[in-house]
């Protein structure tokens, strides 16, 4: 009898031991479709096919890193790792999207790339005054975010750096002035995310910097090597956070204490959207070296609730912070990404899903990354939201990639073993191995999730011609042809802006907002648009800035599927009105403007 | 003032008895209370846990598995304090964002003492077996717990001292001792040879992954040899062999480490008990 029940046990016992296997055969099988197709069979077959067009449309931009202090050397690749960023803007109200690019060398030029409507850009920066704002003493630009701060009709553009913050006022779309001096910003700061929200719903936007490195730092001189995060997750020695409130006078005032925004956590990404319907504007910031902050906002003060939401519990390495109604709900998910490294260290990226049972102060959200299908990304840093197959649901696009150097030569020994080190070590940069040329999570596969409405992803990258590899950093969502869909434009770290120019199945529809404030700020950011159709509903709003340093159209673009019934769109706006449209008409763009 | 001074002092020796009591190596729950501490402070004063839902999945699927298997192969219900350091230990340091990993490895660490068994002995660490066949068949799911619980030095150095006194009390400090200070030497040797800073090389022994390692991993009376001298030299070994895999860029060289020297040397204890006992028999 113990002997048919040893076998028997031993027997179950080798089972669970190979059962990881199956665990992982199961799970790739049912979420990645790993072939290429074409263009007809990937359309036929998902509904979408991205091509890269880049050259073709005369963009021929690459990113070039910046070369810090001599004594960084010996980490320098993975120090000098960000920077590249990408954000999109109608500088010039001529009705198509424009690209502005940063750049991160000495003395190297960021990008503005006009719309030429005929399927090509032209670099314009230069001319605009927009170009030459990486020059050495002044730091290197790290991401930019538009919003028209003087309601005057025209995007103003903030460019944050490590390095001088700037801001530079549009002049009716025929160039630039640089008003940073005017304004009042700090003389340094090392900031890689910023966004514009009007958080206290006077009409005016106001914008929010976070910074990464501590702003006495000056990566090019160092005071010391003491200078790196004093924790892999618990980091509190990263750069402070600004809050500009914009006193409408050209002039603003920095107030983030006063309404109680203090971190020193390591800042990579930010977002605002209006989480609990309140009409103001809530705040979430994804921390590197630690856990996420979600500030929920009065309309005059912010308080931390990051813990008692849920997202601010487990530390991790966010580097991202969308939000999108994947459910088509009416509420937002969000989306941070994280580092996951196979063999060495598996955080997996977080997808925020609000709980069903919570609204309001007491709102809650559950990580569904891994029910979902969007959880292991690689070394993951920018994402977006949108339905880039136009059948009414949100899908999301990830890129990934942290230094690809050396191929065959992996660095990630040496950072797991100072990673886990005391503060005493770890912060010092001198104690870090040297990189040697070795790779750290480099030349990695995107992600393109296709989101089947009902809670599943499944990636479909390399079959719709996403087959990339570069070190992608930023990524943001447009219809630069004003065809009804949504292109992807991803800028990577020392390598090319990518433009995957979208082709969607026509038996799809669509409809697109153009929003622009009256009594709220003339950008509408903030605006928030329910689209209902079909008996289902999905919200989107107006955003100025989300991602990893990146910002999309601020039009908004909703996929209908096929035959829709659009019976409304609701608009509410930052100043507080509710405005419906009754029975919009698909296919279309419709150009809204705040009524009186 | 003097009063509760003399109050306490009189008291003292009970306090005393029951102290050392506690802190006595028949004291069977000793070992979870202070793993239990570790969980809590580390968890309550920086969340260290991936949530509480995993780490309990991990406690409840060990006692589960330890109370079945030991019902059905021993006849009674067996004393659970052995798997609950296995469950907490997986608990603490599985890190992965799946559920099914602190349960699967749960279940086969506590099965391997059922399965994996020469001479009425199981031979390897039942958690280091779990743990490390788990990494070795499922990176791309499960990771170890590598980071630090915070940046304090001073929580470090009372888990540090609390840890000491209690492997002292428990007789097994030699085991600690020497792996602590053959992972030292060897640092400075990696670092020789590498050319990476010592300090980088010191920095993994520094994390909460190897205070559960050198307090409850390699010290398990169960699987450990017998003589003071051999479980020195074993866990030399065991650091020895950590060197040289980490030297082939091993992000889990102590767990691999431990699983290898750990089950060879019994068995070649258990060898070497086998010549000795024959020559006895033919003697008497």
């Amino acid at each position: 009898m113990q002997r048919t029940a040893r076998i028997i046990l031993a027997i179950i016992f080798a089972g669970l031991v190979v059962s990881p296997l199956f665990i992982k055969r199961y799970e790739a099988r049912n979420n990645v479709a790993k072939t290429k197709l074409d263009l007809q069979t990937a359309v036929a077959r998902h509904g979408f096919y991205l091509q890269e067009v880049s050259h073709a449309a005369g963009v021929n931009f690459d990113h070039q890193a910046p070369t810090l202090d001599p004594r960084l050397n010996h980490i320098m690749p993975q120090v000098a790792s960000m920077g590249a960023s990408v954000s999109i803007v109608d500088f010039d109200r001529d009705g198509w999207p424009d690209i502005y690019v940063t750049n991160s060398k000495e003395g190297s030029k960021n990008a503005l790339y006009h719309n030429l409507h005929d399927g090509t850009f032209k670099d314009v920066a230069e001319e605009m005054g927009v170009a030459d704002v990486n020059r050495p003493g002044f730091g290197v630009s790290m991401g930019a975010v538009w919003g028209d701060y003087d309601n005057d009709g025209y995007e103003d553009l903030l460019l944050v750096k490590w390095g001088k913050p700037e801001l530079f006022h549009n002049d009716a779309g025929h160039g630039f002035t640089r008003v940073t001096d005017q304004v009042g910003l700090p003389p340094w700061i090392n900031a890689n995310t910023a966004l514009w929200f009007d958080y206290d719903g006077d009409g005016l936007l106001d914008f929010f910097i976070g910074g990464y490195y501590s702003e006495d730092v000056d990566l090019w001189h160092l005071a010391s090597t003491k200078m790196m995060p004093d924790s892999f997750e618990y980091a509190k020695n990263g750069g402070r956070k600004y809050l500009f409130h914009n006193l409408g006078n050209g002039k603003f005032e920095e107030v983030s204490a006063q309404v109680g925004i203090n971190s020193r956590r390591w800042a990579l990404a930010s977002a605002a959207a209006d989480l609990r319907g309140t009409g103001h504007p809530d705040l979430f910031v994804a921390n590197d070296y630690g856990v996420s902050e979600l500030y929920f906002n009065d309309g005059k003060r912010f308080h931390e609730v990051g813990e008692q939401t849920g997202v601010g519990f487990a530390p991790k390495s966010g580097m991202n912070a969308s939000f999108g109604d994947i459910l088509n709900q009416g509420r937002y998910a969000v989306y941070v990404s994280n580092i996951s490294e196979e063999g060495v260290l598996i955080q997996g990226n977080n997808l925020w899903v609000p709980k069903e049972s919570s609204a309001g102060d007491k709102l809650q959200f559950e990580n569904l990354a891994r029910d979902f299908g969007v959880e292991i990304g690689g070394w993951s840093f920018g994402a977006q939201f949108g339905d880039l197959n136009n059948d009414g649901t949100l899908d999301l696009y990830l890129t990934n990639g942290y230094v690809s150097l050396d191929h065959d030569k992996s660095y990630w020994y040496d950072f797991s073993k100072i990673a886990g080190g005391h503060s005493a070590i770890i912060n010092d940069a001198k104690n870090w191995p040297a990189m040697e040329g070795r790779s750290l999570s480099g030349y990695q596969t995107k992600h393109v999730w296709l989101n089947d409405g009902s809670g599943k992803f499944v990636d479909v990258a390399q079959a719709v011609g996403v087959t990339d590899t570069y070190d992608g950093r930023s990524v943001a969502m447009a219809d630069l042809w004003n065809r009804g869909v949504l292109d992807v434009l991803v800028a990577n770290e020392r390598g090319p802006l990518l433009i995957y120019k979208n082709t969607v199945t026509p038996e799809n529809q669509w409809i697109e907002f153009e929003l622009e404030g009256t009594a709220s700020n003339r950008s509408a950011i903030g605006a928030e648009v329910t689209l209902f159709w079909n008996g289902q509903h999905q919200v989107q709003e107006v955003s100025g800035g989300a991602g990893f340093a990146a910002q999309n159209q601020r039009r908004l673009h909703f996929g209908l599927g096929k035959y829709p019934q659009v019976d409304k769109a609701v608009i509410r706006w930052p100043s507080g009105k509710i405005q419906t449209i009754d029975k919009p008409v698909p296919d279309q763009l419709h150009s809204i403007k705040e009524p009186a | 003032m003097t009063q509760p001074s003399a109050v306490s002092r009189a008291a003292s020796p009970n306090q005393q008895a029951s102290w050392k009591r506690f802190f006595s190596p028949e004291n069977r729950y000793l070992a979870p209370a202070f793993i239990t501490c570790i969980l809590l402070a580390g968890h309550l004063s920086f969340g260290i846990l991936e949530s509480y839902k995993k780490t309990g999945l991990a406690i409840i699927a060990s006692l589960i598995t330890e109370l079945v298997l030991g019902r059905i192969f021993t006849g009674r219900w067996p004393n659970i304090a052995s798997a609950y350091i296995t469950g907490i230990s997986v608990g603490i340091l599985v890190r992965s964002p799946a559920f099914w990993p602190y349960v699967i490895c749960s279940v086969i660490s506590i099965m391997s003492k059922y399965v994996l068994r020469f001479k009425g002995r199981h031979i390897w660490n039942p958690s280091n077996f779990g743990i490390s066949v788990l990494l070795f068949l499922a990176p791309e799911t499960v990771a170890t717990l590598s980071i630090q619980w915070g940046n304090y030095l001073l929580p470090m150095i009372v888990i540090w001292c609390l840890g000491a006194v209690i492997v002292w009390r428990v007789r097994r400090f030699h085991i600690t001792a020497t792996y602590v200070t053959c992972f030292i030497a060897f640092a400075f040797l990696r670092s020789y040879i590498t050319g990476s800073p010592w300090q980088s090389e010191i920095a993994p022994l520094t994390g909460p992954m190897y205070q559960l390692f050198i307090f409850f991993m390699i010290t398990d009376p169960k699987t450990t040899v017998r003589t003071k001298f051999w479980q020195c030299l074993v866990v030399a070994l065991v650091a020895l062999v950590e060197m040289i895999l980490r030297l082939e860029q091993l992000v889990y060289a102590p767990f691999y480490a431990l699983f290898l020297v750990g089950p060879t040397a019994l068995l070649i204890e258990m060898w070497f008990d086998s010549r000795k006992s024959v020559p006895v028999r033919a003697t008497t």
